[in-house]
Protein backbone atom coordinates (compact mmCIF):
# COMPACT_ATOMS: atom_id res chain seq x y z
CA UNK A 1 0.00 0.00 0.00
CA UNK A 2 2.75 2.39 0.97
CA UNK A 3 4.54 1.54 -2.26
CA UNK A 4 1.41 2.31 -4.28
CA UNK A 5 1.27 5.73 -2.65
CA UNK A 6 4.90 6.44 -3.49
CA UNK A 7 4.39 5.18 -7.04
CA UNK A 8 1.36 7.45 -7.52
CA UNK A 9 3.08 10.48 -6.00
CA UNK A 10 6.15 9.94 -8.15
CA UNK A 11 4.08 9.44 -11.30
CA UNK A 12 2.13 12.61 -10.57
CA UNK A 13 5.39 14.51 -10.18
CA UNK A 14 6.60 13.05 -13.48
CA UNK A 15 3.40 13.92 -15.33
CA UNK A 16 3.18 17.42 -13.90
CA UNK A 17 6.69 18.18 -15.10
CA UNK A 18 6.02 16.76 -18.55
CA UNK A 19 3.07 19.09 -18.96
CA UNK A 20 5.49 21.96 -19.43
CA UNK A 21 8.89 20.29 -19.78
CA UNK A 22 10.21 22.09 -22.83
CA UNK A 23 9.40 25.39 -21.22
CA UNK A 24 11.68 24.58 -18.32
CA UNK A 25 14.69 23.73 -20.43
CA UNK A 26 13.97 26.43 -22.98
CA UNK A 27 13.47 29.12 -20.38
CA UNK A 28 16.55 28.19 -18.39
CA UNK A 29 18.79 27.93 -21.43
CA UNK A 30 17.38 31.00 -23.12
CA UNK A 31 18.14 32.90 -19.92
CA UNK A 32 21.84 32.12 -20.26
CA UNK A 33 21.70 33.00 -23.96
CA UNK A 34 21.81 29.57 -25.61
CA UNK A 35 20.98 29.29 -29.32
CA UNK A 36 18.05 27.29 -30.70
CA UNK A 37 20.37 24.48 -31.87
CA UNK A 38 21.97 24.24 -28.45
CA UNK A 39 18.54 24.03 -26.84
CA UNK A 40 17.48 21.30 -29.28
CA UNK A 41 20.68 19.37 -28.59
CA UNK A 42 20.15 19.69 -24.87
CA UNK A 43 16.55 18.47 -25.21
CA UNK A 44 17.74 15.44 -27.16
CA UNK A 45 20.50 14.79 -24.62
CA UNK A 46 17.98 14.93 -21.78
CA UNK A 47 15.72 12.55 -23.72
CA UNK A 48 12.84 15.02 -23.70
CA UNK A 49 11.98 14.23 -27.35
CA UNK A 50 11.39 10.53 -26.70
CA UNK A 51 7.84 9.15 -26.48
CA UNK A 52 6.20 9.62 -23.10
CA UNK A 53 6.07 5.92 -22.09
CA UNK A 54 9.81 5.58 -22.69
CA UNK A 55 10.50 8.72 -20.68
CA UNK A 56 8.25 7.34 -17.96
CA UNK A 57 10.07 3.99 -17.83
CA UNK A 58 13.42 5.75 -17.76
CA UNK A 59 12.19 8.10 -15.03
CA UNK A 60 11.40 5.21 -12.69
CA UNK A 61 14.53 3.28 -13.61
CA UNK A 62 16.58 6.37 -12.76
CA UNK A 63 14.60 7.25 -9.65
CA UNK A 64 14.94 3.77 -8.16
CA UNK A 65 18.67 3.77 -8.88
CA UNK A 66 19.01 7.12 -7.13
CA UNK A 67 19.59 9.18 -10.29
CA UNK A 68 17.23 12.05 -9.65
CA UNK A 69 18.43 14.36 -12.40
CA UNK A 70 20.43 17.54 -12.08
CA UNK A 71 19.62 21.14 -11.30
CA UNK A 72 18.77 23.17 -14.39
CA UNK A 73 20.55 26.13 -12.86
CA UNK A 74 24.00 24.78 -12.01
CA UNK A 75 23.93 21.16 -13.15
CA UNK A 76 24.46 19.77 -9.67
CA UNK A 77 22.91 16.30 -9.21
CA UNK A 78 19.70 16.52 -7.17
CA UNK A 79 20.70 13.67 -4.86
CA UNK A 80 23.97 15.43 -4.08
CA UNK A 81 22.11 18.68 -3.40
CA UNK A 82 19.78 16.83 -1.03
CA UNK A 83 22.61 15.01 0.74
CA UNK A 84 24.49 18.26 1.29
CA UNK A 85 21.52 20.08 2.76
CA UNK A 86 19.57 17.39 4.57
CA UNK A 87 21.37 17.50 7.90
CA UNK A 88 20.41 21.00 9.13
CA UNK A 89 16.81 20.45 8.06
CA UNK A 90 16.53 17.07 9.77
CA UNK A 91 18.10 18.51 12.92
CA UNK A 92 15.67 21.41 12.91
CA UNK A 93 12.64 19.20 12.24
CA UNK A 94 13.63 16.74 14.97
CA UNK A 95 14.23 19.47 17.53
CA UNK A 96 10.92 21.09 16.63
CA UNK A 97 9.19 17.71 16.88
CA UNK A 98 10.51 17.16 20.41
CA UNK A 99 9.26 20.59 21.45
CA UNK A 100 5.92 20.13 19.68
CA UNK A 101 5.35 16.76 21.36
CA UNK A 102 6.34 17.94 24.84
CA UNK A 103 4.28 21.11 24.63
CA UNK A 104 1.37 19.64 22.67
CA UNK A 105 0.89 16.61 24.90
CA UNK A 106 1.20 18.69 28.08
CA UNK A 107 -1.34 21.26 26.89
CA UNK A 108 -3.63 18.56 25.50
CA UNK A 109 -3.62 16.51 28.71
CA UNK A 110 -4.25 19.61 30.82
CA UNK A 111 -7.14 20.59 28.59
CA UNK A 112 -8.55 17.08 28.26
CA UNK A 113 -8.40 16.14 31.95
CA UNK A 114 -9.48 19.67 32.97
CA UNK A 115 -6.74 19.63 35.55
CA UNK A 116 -5.23 21.50 37.27
CA UNK A 117 -8.73 22.90 37.71
CA UNK A 118 -9.21 26.36 36.25
CA UNK A 119 -6.02 26.19 34.22
CA UNK A 120 -7.38 24.03 31.42
CA UNK A 121 -8.79 26.97 29.53
CA UNK A 122 -5.32 28.52 29.54
CA UNK A 123 -4.01 25.33 27.94
CA UNK A 124 -6.84 25.29 25.39
CA UNK A 125 -6.27 28.96 24.64
CA UNK A 126 -2.54 28.44 24.09
CA UNK A 127 -3.29 25.59 21.69
CA UNK A 128 -5.73 27.80 19.76
CA UNK A 129 -3.11 30.53 19.65
CA UNK A 130 -0.44 28.11 18.39
CA UNK A 131 -2.75 27.09 15.55
CA UNK A 132 -3.64 30.66 14.64
CA UNK A 133 -0.12 32.12 14.72
CA UNK A 134 1.82 31.08 11.63
CA UNK A 135 5.57 30.62 11.74
CA UNK A 136 6.26 33.59 9.45
CA UNK A 137 4.66 35.83 12.03
CA UNK A 138 5.76 34.31 15.35
CA UNK A 139 9.33 34.01 14.05
CA UNK A 140 9.50 37.78 13.55
CA UNK A 141 8.23 38.37 17.06
CA UNK A 142 10.52 35.74 18.59
CA UNK A 143 13.61 37.05 16.83
CA UNK A 144 12.89 40.53 18.11
CA UNK A 145 12.02 39.41 21.64
CA UNK A 146 14.86 36.94 22.24
CA UNK A 147 17.78 38.16 20.15
CA UNK A 148 17.27 41.93 20.20
CA UNK A 149 15.21 42.97 23.22
CA UNK A 150 16.64 40.24 25.46
CA UNK A 151 19.78 38.82 23.85
CA UNK A 152 19.09 35.27 25.01
CA UNK A 153 19.95 33.52 21.75
CA UNK A 154 22.48 34.17 19.01
CA UNK A 155 21.17 36.36 16.20
CA UNK A 156 19.80 35.30 12.85
CA UNK A 157 22.27 33.54 10.59
CA UNK A 158 24.49 32.14 13.37
CA UNK A 159 25.60 28.53 12.95
CA UNK A 160 26.34 27.55 16.57
CA UNK A 161 24.26 24.80 18.20
CA UNK A 162 22.50 27.44 20.30
CA UNK A 163 21.21 28.98 17.07
CA UNK A 164 19.00 25.92 16.66
CA UNK A 165 16.94 26.60 19.78
CA UNK A 166 14.89 29.60 18.69
CA UNK A 167 13.84 28.33 15.24
CA UNK A 168 12.99 24.95 16.77
CA UNK A 169 10.89 26.66 19.45
CA UNK A 170 9.02 28.75 16.88
CA UNK A 171 8.34 25.79 14.60
CA UNK A 172 7.58 23.44 17.49
CA UNK A 173 5.12 25.90 19.04
CA UNK A 174 3.08 26.06 15.85
CA UNK A 175 3.07 22.26 15.42
CA UNK A 176 2.09 21.75 19.07
CA UNK A 177 -1.34 23.24 18.33
CA UNK A 178 -2.72 20.27 16.39
CA UNK A 179 -1.09 17.76 18.73
CA UNK A 180 -2.69 19.50 21.72
CA UNK A 181 -6.11 19.53 20.10
CA UNK A 182 -6.06 15.87 19.12
CA UNK A 183 -4.69 14.89 22.53
CA UNK A 184 -7.32 16.91 24.38
CA UNK A 185 -10.19 15.43 22.37
CA UNK A 186 -8.89 11.90 22.78
CA UNK A 187 -8.22 12.25 26.52
CA UNK A 188 -11.65 13.77 27.05
CA UNK A 189 -13.20 10.85 25.18
CA UNK A 190 -11.19 8.30 27.15
CA UNK A 191 -12.18 9.94 30.45
CA UNK A 192 -15.81 9.20 29.63
CA UNK A 193 -15.10 5.49 29.13
CA UNK A 194 -16.81 2.79 31.16
CA UNK A 195 -13.49 1.49 32.41
CA UNK A 196 -12.86 4.87 34.03
CA UNK A 197 -16.18 4.73 35.86
CA UNK A 198 -15.35 1.21 37.01
CA UNK A 199 -11.91 2.32 38.18
CA UNK A 200 -13.43 5.18 40.18
CA UNK A 201 -16.23 2.96 41.53
CA UNK A 202 -13.83 0.43 42.90
CA UNK A 203 -12.07 3.23 44.71
CA UNK A 204 -8.79 3.47 42.85
CA UNK A 205 -6.73 6.51 43.84
CA UNK A 206 -7.11 9.36 41.37
CA UNK A 207 -3.49 8.93 40.24
CA UNK A 208 -4.23 5.44 39.00
CA UNK A 209 -7.45 6.55 37.35
CA UNK A 210 -5.52 9.20 35.41
CA UNK A 211 -3.02 6.53 34.45
CA UNK A 212 -5.90 4.43 33.07
CA UNK A 213 -7.22 7.40 31.07
CA UNK A 214 -3.87 8.40 29.61
CA UNK A 215 -2.98 4.88 28.52
CA UNK A 216 -5.95 4.98 26.17
CA UNK A 217 -6.15 8.72 25.58
CA UNK A 218 -2.58 9.18 24.41
CA UNK A 219 -2.69 6.52 21.69
CA UNK A 220 -3.64 8.86 18.80
CA UNK A 221 -0.61 11.02 19.59
CA UNK A 222 1.55 8.56 17.63
CA UNK A 223 -0.44 9.02 14.41
CA UNK A 224 -0.79 12.77 14.74
CA UNK A 225 2.93 13.08 15.49
CA UNK A 226 3.76 11.24 12.26
CA UNK A 227 1.41 13.55 10.36
CA UNK A 228 2.95 16.62 11.99
CA UNK A 229 6.44 15.43 11.11
CA UNK A 230 5.39 15.75 7.47
CA UNK A 231 4.05 19.24 8.07
CA UNK A 232 7.27 20.16 9.88
CA UNK A 233 9.22 19.45 6.71
CA UNK A 234 7.01 22.05 5.05
CA UNK A 235 7.38 24.40 7.99
CA UNK A 236 11.15 24.29 7.77
CA UNK A 237 10.91 26.11 4.42
CA UNK A 238 9.69 29.30 6.07
CA UNK A 239 11.71 28.84 9.25
CA UNK A 240 14.96 28.39 7.35
CA UNK A 241 14.24 31.43 5.23
CA UNK A 242 13.51 33.71 8.17
CA UNK A 243 16.35 32.45 10.35
CA UNK A 244 18.71 32.38 7.35
CA UNK A 245 19.59 28.73 7.90
CA UNK A 246 21.05 26.39 5.34
CA UNK A 247 18.85 23.40 4.49
CA UNK A 248 16.40 21.67 2.19
CA UNK A 249 13.81 24.39 2.73
CA UNK A 250 16.17 26.97 1.26
CA UNK A 251 16.93 24.60 -1.61
CA UNK A 252 13.22 24.17 -2.35
CA UNK A 253 12.57 27.89 -2.14
CA UNK A 254 15.40 28.71 -4.53
CA UNK A 255 14.28 25.94 -6.88
CA UNK A 256 10.70 27.22 -6.94
CA UNK A 257 11.89 30.77 -7.57
CA UNK A 258 14.09 29.60 -10.47
CA UNK A 259 11.49 27.04 -11.63
CA UNK A 260 14.26 24.48 -11.37
CA UNK A 261 11.94 21.51 -12.02
CA UNK A 262 14.25 18.54 -11.40
CA UNK A 263 15.13 19.88 -7.95
CA UNK A 264 11.49 20.55 -7.09
CA UNK A 265 10.56 17.08 -8.33
CA UNK A 266 13.31 15.44 -6.28
CA UNK A 267 12.23 17.21 -3.11
CA UNK A 268 8.57 16.32 -3.68
CA UNK A 269 9.43 12.64 -4.15
CA UNK A 270 11.70 12.79 -1.09
CA UNK A 271 8.91 14.34 1.00
CA UNK A 272 6.51 11.62 -0.13
CA UNK A 273 9.03 8.91 0.78
CA UNK A 274 9.68 10.38 4.23
CA UNK A 275 6.00 10.83 4.94
CA UNK A 276 5.11 7.31 3.83
CA UNK A 277 7.91 5.80 5.90
CA UNK A 278 6.86 7.79 8.97
CA UNK A 279 3.26 6.75 8.56
CA UNK A 280 4.14 3.11 8.16
CA UNK A 281 6.27 3.44 11.30
CA UNK A 282 3.39 5.03 13.19
CA UNK A 283 1.06 2.23 12.09
CA UNK A 284 3.52 -0.40 13.24
CA UNK A 285 3.96 1.38 16.57
CA UNK A 286 0.21 1.68 17.05
CA UNK A 287 -0.13 -2.01 16.30
CA UNK A 288 2.24 -2.80 19.14
CA UNK A 289 0.81 -0.25 21.56
CA UNK A 290 -2.88 -0.85 21.03
CA UNK A 291 -4.12 -4.43 21.21
CA UNK A 292 -7.46 -3.37 19.75
CA UNK A 293 -5.89 -2.82 16.32
CA UNK A 294 -5.07 -6.55 16.24
CA UNK A 295 -8.71 -7.43 16.39
CA UNK A 296 -9.63 -4.93 13.69
CA UNK A 297 -7.28 -6.60 11.24
CA UNK B 1 -20.29 24.52 28.43
CA UNK B 2 -19.91 28.15 29.34
CA UNK B 3 -16.41 28.43 27.96
CA UNK B 4 -17.76 27.43 24.58
CA UNK B 5 -20.42 30.08 24.62
CA UNK B 6 -17.89 32.80 25.46
CA UNK B 7 -15.57 31.50 22.75
CA UNK B 8 -18.34 31.57 20.17
CA UNK B 9 -19.37 35.09 21.13
CA UNK B 10 -15.80 36.39 20.91
CA UNK B 11 -15.28 34.57 17.61
CA UNK B 12 -18.48 36.00 16.15
CA UNK B 13 -17.47 39.51 17.23
CA UNK B 14 -13.97 39.23 15.71
CA UNK B 15 -15.24 37.54 12.56
CA UNK B 16 -17.97 40.13 12.06
CA UNK B 17 -15.50 42.96 12.63
CA UNK B 18 -13.00 41.55 10.12
CA UNK B 19 -15.65 41.04 7.46
CA UNK B 20 -17.16 44.47 8.05
CA UNK B 21 -13.80 46.26 8.01
CA UNK B 22 -12.75 44.46 4.84
CA UNK B 23 -16.01 45.18 3.06
CA UNK B 24 -16.05 48.82 4.13
CA UNK B 25 -12.34 49.38 3.46
CA UNK B 26 -12.90 52.05 0.77
CA UNK B 27 -15.07 54.05 3.19
CA UNK B 28 -12.90 53.64 6.27
CA UNK B 29 -9.42 53.91 4.81
CA UNK B 30 -7.79 57.23 5.58
CA UNK B 31 -5.22 56.99 2.77
CA UNK B 32 -4.67 55.32 -0.58
CA UNK B 33 -3.18 51.93 0.42
CA UNK B 34 -0.62 52.06 -2.38
CA UNK B 35 0.31 55.73 -2.14
CA UNK B 36 3.91 56.16 -1.03
CA UNK B 37 5.22 59.28 0.63
CA UNK B 38 9.00 59.56 0.88
CA UNK B 39 8.88 62.17 3.65
CA UNK B 40 6.75 60.04 5.98
CA UNK B 41 8.70 56.78 6.23
CA UNK B 42 8.32 54.45 9.23
CA UNK B 43 6.35 56.99 11.24
CA UNK B 44 4.98 55.68 14.53
CA UNK B 45 1.20 55.57 14.99
CA UNK B 46 -0.28 59.06 15.16
CA UNK B 47 -3.61 60.75 14.58
CA UNK B 48 -3.09 61.02 10.83
CA UNK B 49 -1.61 57.52 10.54
CA UNK B 50 -3.50 55.36 13.07
CA UNK B 51 -1.13 52.38 12.74
CA UNK B 52 1.89 54.38 11.54
CA UNK B 53 3.55 54.14 8.13
CA UNK B 54 5.82 51.57 6.50
CA UNK B 55 9.21 51.78 4.84
CA UNK B 56 7.77 53.56 1.78
CA UNK B 57 5.60 55.89 3.85
CA UNK B 58 2.38 54.02 3.09
CA UNK B 59 -0.41 54.19 5.66
CA UNK B 60 -0.46 50.88 7.59
CA UNK B 61 -4.06 51.28 8.78
CA UNK B 62 -5.42 51.65 5.26
CA UNK B 63 -3.25 48.81 4.04
CA UNK B 64 -4.53 46.49 6.77
CA UNK B 65 -8.12 47.28 5.78
CA UNK B 66 -7.53 46.70 2.06
CA UNK B 67 -5.23 43.80 2.92
CA UNK B 68 -8.14 42.02 4.55
CA UNK B 69 -10.03 42.09 1.27
CA UNK B 70 -7.15 40.65 -0.69
CA UNK B 71 -6.01 38.09 1.85
CA UNK B 72 -9.53 36.85 2.52
CA UNK B 73 -10.38 36.93 -1.19
CA UNK B 74 -7.42 34.72 -2.09
CA UNK B 75 -8.24 32.40 0.82
CA UNK B 76 -11.91 32.15 -0.19
CA UNK B 77 -10.96 31.28 -3.75
CA UNK B 78 -8.55 28.62 -2.58
CA UNK B 79 -11.11 27.23 -0.14
CA UNK B 80 -13.52 26.84 -3.07
CA UNK B 81 -10.86 25.11 -5.17
CA UNK B 82 -10.36 22.75 -2.26
CA UNK B 83 -13.97 22.16 -1.18
CA UNK B 84 -15.72 21.36 -4.45
CA UNK B 85 -13.52 18.44 -5.60
CA UNK B 86 -12.82 17.34 -2.03
CA UNK B 87 -16.51 17.11 -1.27
CA UNK B 88 -17.29 15.33 -4.54
CA UNK B 89 -14.50 12.77 -4.15
CA UNK B 90 -15.28 12.16 -0.49
CA UNK B 91 -19.00 11.69 -1.09
CA UNK B 92 -18.58 9.42 -4.09
CA UNK B 93 -15.95 7.33 -2.31
CA UNK B 94 -17.88 7.10 0.93
CA UNK B 95 -21.20 6.35 -0.72
CA UNK B 96 -20.04 4.02 -3.49
CA UNK B 97 -17.52 2.03 -1.46
CA UNK B 98 -15.79 -0.92 -3.08
CA UNK B 99 -13.00 -0.53 -5.64
CA UNK B 100 -13.95 3.07 -6.47
CA UNK B 101 -13.49 4.00 -2.83
CA UNK B 102 -10.13 2.23 -2.69
CA UNK B 103 -8.92 3.89 -5.89
CA UNK B 104 -10.00 7.39 -4.88
CA UNK B 105 -8.58 7.09 -1.38
CA UNK B 106 -5.26 5.77 -2.66
CA UNK B 107 -5.04 8.75 -5.00
CA UNK B 108 -5.78 11.11 -2.10
CA UNK B 109 -3.19 9.35 0.04
CA UNK B 110 -0.60 9.91 -2.66
CA UNK B 111 -1.41 13.64 -2.64
CA UNK B 112 -1.43 13.69 1.14
CA UNK B 113 2.04 12.14 1.20
CA UNK B 114 3.56 15.46 0.18
CA UNK B 115 3.27 18.12 2.92
CA UNK B 116 0.69 20.69 1.77
CA UNK B 117 3.07 23.62 1.81
CA UNK B 118 5.66 21.69 -0.22
CA UNK B 119 2.98 20.58 -2.67
CA UNK B 120 1.67 24.13 -2.98
CA UNK B 121 5.22 25.42 -3.57
CA UNK B 122 5.80 22.78 -6.25
CA UNK B 123 2.55 23.80 -7.95
CA UNK B 124 3.59 27.45 -7.81
CA UNK B 125 6.80 26.41 -9.59
CA UNK B 126 4.56 24.98 -12.33
CA UNK B 127 1.95 27.73 -12.47
CA UNK B 128 4.18 30.73 -11.83
CA UNK B 129 3.73 33.54 -9.32
CA UNK B 130 0.52 35.49 -8.77
CA UNK B 131 -2.33 35.59 -6.30
CA UNK B 132 -4.73 33.47 -8.40
CA UNK B 133 -2.00 30.88 -8.97
CA UNK B 134 -1.37 30.79 -5.24
CA UNK B 135 -5.06 30.36 -4.46
CA UNK B 136 -5.30 27.43 -6.89
CA UNK B 137 -2.05 25.84 -5.66
CA UNK B 138 -3.05 26.06 -2.00
CA UNK B 139 -6.53 24.83 -2.90
CA UNK B 140 -5.26 21.75 -4.74
CA UNK B 141 -2.86 20.98 -1.90
CA UNK B 142 -5.82 20.91 0.48
CA UNK B 143 -8.11 18.63 -1.55
CA UNK B 144 -6.94 15.35 0.03
CA UNK B 145 -7.55 16.44 3.63
CA UNK B 146 -11.06 17.63 2.89
CA UNK B 147 -11.82 14.60 0.72
CA UNK B 148 -10.80 12.28 3.55
CA UNK B 149 -12.95 14.08 6.08
CA UNK B 150 -15.93 14.15 3.69
CA UNK B 151 -15.59 10.41 3.12
CA UNK B 152 -15.35 9.59 6.83
CA UNK B 153 -18.43 11.67 7.53
CA UNK B 154 -20.41 10.09 4.69
CA UNK B 155 -19.41 6.58 5.81
CA UNK B 156 -20.59 7.32 9.32
CA UNK B 157 -23.91 8.67 8.06
CA UNK B 158 -24.37 5.84 5.59
CA UNK B 159 -24.49 3.27 8.36
CA UNK B 160 -27.20 5.03 10.34
CA UNK B 161 -30.41 3.04 10.83
CA UNK B 162 -32.66 5.49 8.94
CA UNK B 163 -30.40 5.34 5.90
CA UNK B 164 -30.47 1.58 6.05
CA UNK B 165 -34.25 1.75 6.34
CA UNK B 166 -34.49 4.02 3.28
CA UNK B 167 -32.34 1.59 1.34
CA UNK B 168 -34.44 -1.32 2.55
CA UNK B 169 -37.66 0.21 1.23
CA UNK B 170 -35.96 0.67 -2.14
CA UNK B 171 -35.18 4.40 -2.28
CA UNK B 172 -32.85 5.38 -5.11
CA UNK B 173 -29.19 6.11 -4.16
CA UNK B 174 -29.38 9.71 -5.37
CA UNK B 175 -32.51 10.25 -3.30
CA UNK B 176 -30.91 8.76 -0.21
CA UNK B 177 -27.84 10.92 -0.68
CA UNK B 178 -29.86 14.09 -1.07
CA UNK B 179 -32.64 13.56 1.44
CA UNK B 180 -31.03 11.52 4.20
CA UNK B 181 -27.28 11.79 4.08
CA UNK B 182 -26.68 15.41 3.08
CA UNK B 183 -28.75 16.94 5.88
CA UNK B 184 -26.98 14.73 8.43
CA UNK B 185 -23.47 15.55 7.36
CA UNK B 186 -23.92 19.20 6.39
CA UNK B 187 -23.06 20.71 9.82
CA UNK B 188 -19.85 18.72 10.22
CA UNK B 189 -18.75 19.41 6.67
CA UNK B 190 -19.51 23.09 7.12
CA UNK B 191 -17.48 23.21 10.32
CA UNK B 192 -14.59 21.53 8.60
CA UNK B 193 -14.96 23.95 5.70
CA UNK B 194 -14.29 26.66 8.29
CA UNK B 195 -11.09 24.93 9.35
CA UNK B 196 -10.25 24.68 5.66
CA UNK B 197 -10.71 28.42 5.24
CA UNK B 198 -8.38 29.25 8.12
CA UNK B 199 -5.89 26.79 6.69
CA UNK B 200 -6.20 28.48 3.29
CA UNK B 201 -5.59 31.89 4.88
CA UNK B 202 -2.43 30.72 6.64
CA UNK B 203 -0.98 28.92 3.63
CA UNK B 204 -1.81 31.43 0.92
CA UNK B 205 -0.43 34.18 3.14
CA UNK B 206 2.66 32.01 3.64
CA UNK B 207 3.27 31.77 -0.11
CA UNK B 208 2.66 35.48 -0.54
CA UNK B 209 5.00 36.14 2.38
CA UNK B 210 7.64 34.05 0.60
CA UNK B 211 7.29 36.38 -2.37
CA UNK B 212 5.25 34.33 -4.85
CA UNK B 213 2.25 36.66 -4.83
CA UNK B 214 3.32 38.53 -7.96
CA UNK B 215 2.33 42.05 -6.99
CA UNK B 216 4.75 42.96 -4.18
CA UNK B 217 3.31 46.42 -3.54
CA UNK B 218 -0.26 45.15 -3.11
CA UNK B 219 -1.98 45.78 0.21
CA UNK B 220 -1.97 42.22 1.52
CA UNK B 221 -1.33 40.82 4.99
CA UNK B 222 1.29 38.40 3.69
CA UNK B 223 3.12 41.17 1.83
CA UNK B 224 2.87 43.46 4.84
CA UNK B 225 4.30 40.80 7.16
CA UNK B 226 7.23 40.39 4.80
CA UNK B 227 7.74 44.18 4.64
CA UNK B 228 7.33 44.50 8.38
CA UNK B 229 9.86 41.79 9.13
CA UNK B 230 12.59 43.88 7.53
CA UNK B 231 11.76 46.91 9.64
CA UNK B 232 10.71 45.18 12.84
CA UNK B 233 13.56 46.50 14.97
CA UNK B 234 12.83 50.16 14.31
CA UNK B 235 9.14 50.02 13.40
CA UNK B 236 7.35 47.01 14.91
CA UNK B 237 3.91 48.45 14.05
CA UNK B 238 4.36 47.62 10.36
CA UNK B 239 4.28 43.88 11.07
CA UNK B 240 2.20 43.93 14.26
CA UNK B 241 -0.98 45.28 12.66
CA UNK B 242 -1.32 42.70 9.83
CA UNK B 243 0.02 39.90 12.07
CA UNK B 244 -2.60 40.51 14.73
CA UNK B 245 -5.31 40.84 12.07
CA UNK B 246 -4.28 37.53 10.49
CA UNK B 247 -4.09 35.60 13.77
CA UNK B 248 -7.35 37.06 15.08
CA UNK B 249 -9.15 36.09 11.87
CA UNK B 250 -7.83 32.53 11.94
CA UNK B 251 -8.59 32.20 15.65
CA UNK B 252 -12.16 33.41 15.11
CA UNK B 253 -12.76 30.96 12.26
CA UNK B 254 -11.31 28.04 14.24
CA UNK B 255 -13.46 28.84 17.26
CA UNK B 256 -16.58 29.17 15.14
CA UNK B 257 -15.85 25.80 13.57
CA UNK B 258 -15.34 24.35 17.07
CA UNK B 259 -18.69 25.56 18.28
CA UNK B 260 -20.41 24.22 15.14
CA UNK B 261 -18.91 20.76 15.74
CA UNK B 262 -19.66 20.56 19.45
CA UNK B 263 -23.28 21.52 18.91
Amino acid sequence: MALVVVWLAGSAAFLALRVAPGDAVDATMARVGASDEQIAAQRAALGLDDPLPIQYARYWADTVRGRWGASLVNGQPVTELIAQNARPTVTLALAAMVIALALGVTLGVMDGLERPAGLHWVAGGLASLALAAPVYWTATLAIYAFTVAIALFPGVGAESPAALILPALVLGFHASGSIARVTAASVREAARGDFVRTARAKGLPERDVIDHILRVGLLPVVSVAALQAGFLLGGTVITEMIFVRRGLGQVLLTAVTNRDYPVVQGLVVLAALVYTALNAGADALNFRLDPRTHRAE
Amino acid sequence: MRRNRIQTAVALAIGGLVVALSLLAPLLATHDPRATSPDAQLEPPSRSHLFGTDLLGRDVFSRVLYGGRRTLGVALLSALVMLAPGLLIGMVAGFAGGWLDTALMTALDAMLAVPPLVLALALVALFGSGSVQIAVAVGIAGIPSYGRVARAVVLEARNRPYVEAARAIGARPAGILRRHILPTIAPTLLAFAGVTLSWAILNSAALIFLGFGGDISAPDWGVMLADGRQAFRTAPWVALAPGIALSATVLAINWLADSAVSR
